[in-house]
């Protein structure tokens, strides 16, 4: 390891030495990296490629020994057979009404609340900002059981309402989208609000466009984090037509399963294959976001 | 810190002008119009999360003195769920066990994303970009789902991991049913997920590290192993005491990979307090009793995110 600390003093020296002769080491220094991150990289995967090659995989192939990675014989069996075991198309609709109410709603309700914390001077604006950055801290099991009571009061259990309702405004959504809105020019609103434009047009018409990288950021991370979560569809539906892909899947697990992992596989396969589409959308300004929301 | 930015709010000329062009207008009407304004944009978001956050805060905060089960009538009962929290010892072993999770969780995910992050943090290495994106993949990917992909992994008969290891000459045996191997198992799984977030967080403080820092140690003689020890090390510490809390705070919630992996078996090893929650709360209805140790996990979470706030501050305070 001590070899490849710190990169940027090896290019440094690099540059500085390519005039008299090629730096050797150096390239000696990156192939081992690279080797070693391909090696990382190959076991991370791992997961990721059992479910995309078992899901082919025939029943005889799965249980066999000694066992392998990629299938001898191609198969759809396993797509089929979980459409038996679970109201599949159900679940994946659910999954996309959740997560995409969720965040179709925590945009607009955050985005119009970070607007108002960001450009409109209102009295008792800094106590709002502090009682949301302090319920940044509160896990949201620790709400879990009163939220339940609520929606079983309202008679929200195994409806949509009790799946999106209580998540369709977050403190972090709001604090986040602050922050960015912040960060744009003053001058940019000012000059429309000079000309007579409302606050509403100025958040529509101004802000928000130029907000969209946030904006589409938030959307994929409250997206992501819906559709995978399990504890919240666990509590909120009890009908198994109710039930999202995630909390679904979980149906078929348990010690003494009768349900075959290539079924499994083909499930969680078709679970995280609309979040690969997006990611690969969005990826390069979603991990740069990632890295600068972690550290501010 | 609240000091700090009333004294800075107040001289900022914001805060003046009402006063210079009092004589113009009644600042306590424009004061009125904003304020309106900003209802108008606030209510939706104040409404949700006054219902679904502040409203059941308080109102767990009541039932932990409570025996409601959900049902029927609910009787003051004092302090006596949370005595039972720090007796009973199905809750102990899983407080016990959230404690040894978030161990081998924690310092695993921190160093595995840190070391990755150095390798990664040289902007001319080849397949950089397909590097970062691939080891950051599993942070999209549900913990449920993972764990369902690593339980057929390392399945006793017909796990590949499982038949590699075993051709290498490491037996795991049936790791889920293990109470040796059963919580370090799941805690991998969270590791597995977990650490191409992290990593991504580091991989952004690396980058804000001055090159001349390094530029200066070489030239004083400072090799590769003194550089990381003396630079790297010291102008990541924010970094790192960053990701290792807010990882740590991720520990105490384990809860999908156990539910899926081993349903807190075998023999209880593997309960978390958020388990207990769950079965506290949702099978036994004893939510008195759910809502104690609820109140007891929002402590210790707060108590380490104001460990990290006084940290950040401070360090802040230094740096100004």
């Amino acid at each position: 390891m001590s070899t490849t600390f710190p990169p940027q003093t090896l290019n440094s020296a690099a540059r500085a030495r390519t005039t008299k002769r090629p730096d050797r080491r150096s390239v000696l220094n990156k192939a081992l990296v690279v080797t070693l991150l391909a090696i990382a990289t190959a076991v991370i995967l791992l997961p990721i490629a059992i479910i995309a090659f078992t899901a082919f995989k025939p029943a005889t192939e799965v249980n066999a020994f000694p066992p392998t990675l990629i299938p001898a014989q191609w198969t759809l069996d396993n797509f089929a057979r979980i459409f038996q075991e679970l109201p599949f198309l159900r679940l994946i609709a659910n999954s996309f009404i959740f997560a995409g109410g969720v965040t179709l709603f925590a945009l607009l309700f955050d985005s119009l609340a970070a607007y108002a914390l960001a450009r409109i001077d209102f009295t008792g604006k800094r106590f709002l900002l502090i009682a949301i950055i302090a319920s940044l801290m509160i896990p949201f099991q620790a709400t879990l059981v009163p939220v339940y009571q609520l929606a079983s009061d309202l008679g929200w259990v195994n409806t949509f309402a009790a799946l999106i309702v209580p998540r369709a405004a977050d403190a972090f959504g709001i604090f986040f989208l602050r922050q960015f809105f912040l960060s744009l020019p003053r001058d940019l609103d000012n000059a429309a609000r000079i000309d007579g434009a409302s606050e509403w047009r100025v958040y529509w018409n101004i802000i928000l466009p130029n907000a969209m990288p946030a904006i589409l950021t938030l959307g994929v991370f409250v997206f992501v984090n819906n559709w995978n979560d399990l504890l919240w569809p666990l509590i909120f539906t009890t009908d198994k037509d109710m039930g999202t892909l995630t909390s679904g899947l979980t149906l078929l697990t348990g010690p003494g399963g009768i349900v075959p992992y290539g079924v499994m596989m083909a499930g969680a396969l078709v679970a995280i294959l609309p979040l690969m589409a997006v990611f690969m959308f969005v990826q390069r300004r979603f991990i740069e976001s990632v890295a600068t929301t972690g550290l501010k | 810190m609240s000091t700090t930015i009333n004294k800075k709010n107040l001289q900022s000329p914001r805060y003046r002008a009402p006063a210079a062009i009092g004589g113009r207008r009644n600042p306590a009407i424009g004061q009125r119009r904003k304020n309106f304004q900003a209802l108008g944009f606030l209510v939706p978001a104040l409404l949700i999360l006054g219902a679904f956050t502040a409203w059941p805060m308080i109102s767990a905060l009541r039932l932990s003195f409570t025996d409601a089960s959900g049902f029927g009538k609910e009787e003051w009962v004092g302090f006596e769920n949370y005595a039972r929290i720090f007796t009973d010892p199905v809750i102990l072993n899983a407080v016990a066990n959230t404690a040894l999770y978030a161990l081998l969780f924690t310092p695993t995910a921190v160093a595995l994303a840190l070391v990755l992050a150095l390798l990664l943090n040289d902007p001319r290495l080849p397949f950089r970009g397909f590097f970062r994106t691939a080891l950051f993949l599993p942070f999209i990917i549900s913990l449920a789902v993972a764990a369902i992909a690593w339980t057929y992994l390392i399945d006793p008969q017909v796990g590949l991991l499982n038949y590699w290891l075993s051709s290498a000459g490491i037996r795991l045996g049936n790791v889920l049913q293990d109470p040796i191997l059963a919580m370090p198992a799941v805690a991998f799984v969270a590791v597995w997920k977990s650490f191409g977030f992290y990593m991504v967080i580091f991989l952004a403080g690396l980058q804000e590290i001055p090159g001349s820092l390094y530029e200066a140690a070489r030239v004083d003689g400072a090799g590769a192993w003194t550089r990381f020890r003396h630079v790297t090390m010291p102008m990541l510490s924010n970094t790192t005491a960053f990701v290792l809390i807010f990882a740590l705070i991720a520990a105490l919630q384990a809860f999908d990979q156990i539910y899926v992996m081993t349903g807190g078996g075998p023999y209880g090893h593997t309960e978390t307090v958020v388990m207990q929650i769950y079965s506290a709360g949702f099978r036994k209805l004893d939510v008195g009793f759910a809502s104690a140790l609820s109140y007891v996990l929002l402590a210790a979470t707060l108590l380490l995110s104001v460990i990290q706030f006084v940290f950040f501050g401070k360090r802040e305070r230094e740096g100004e």
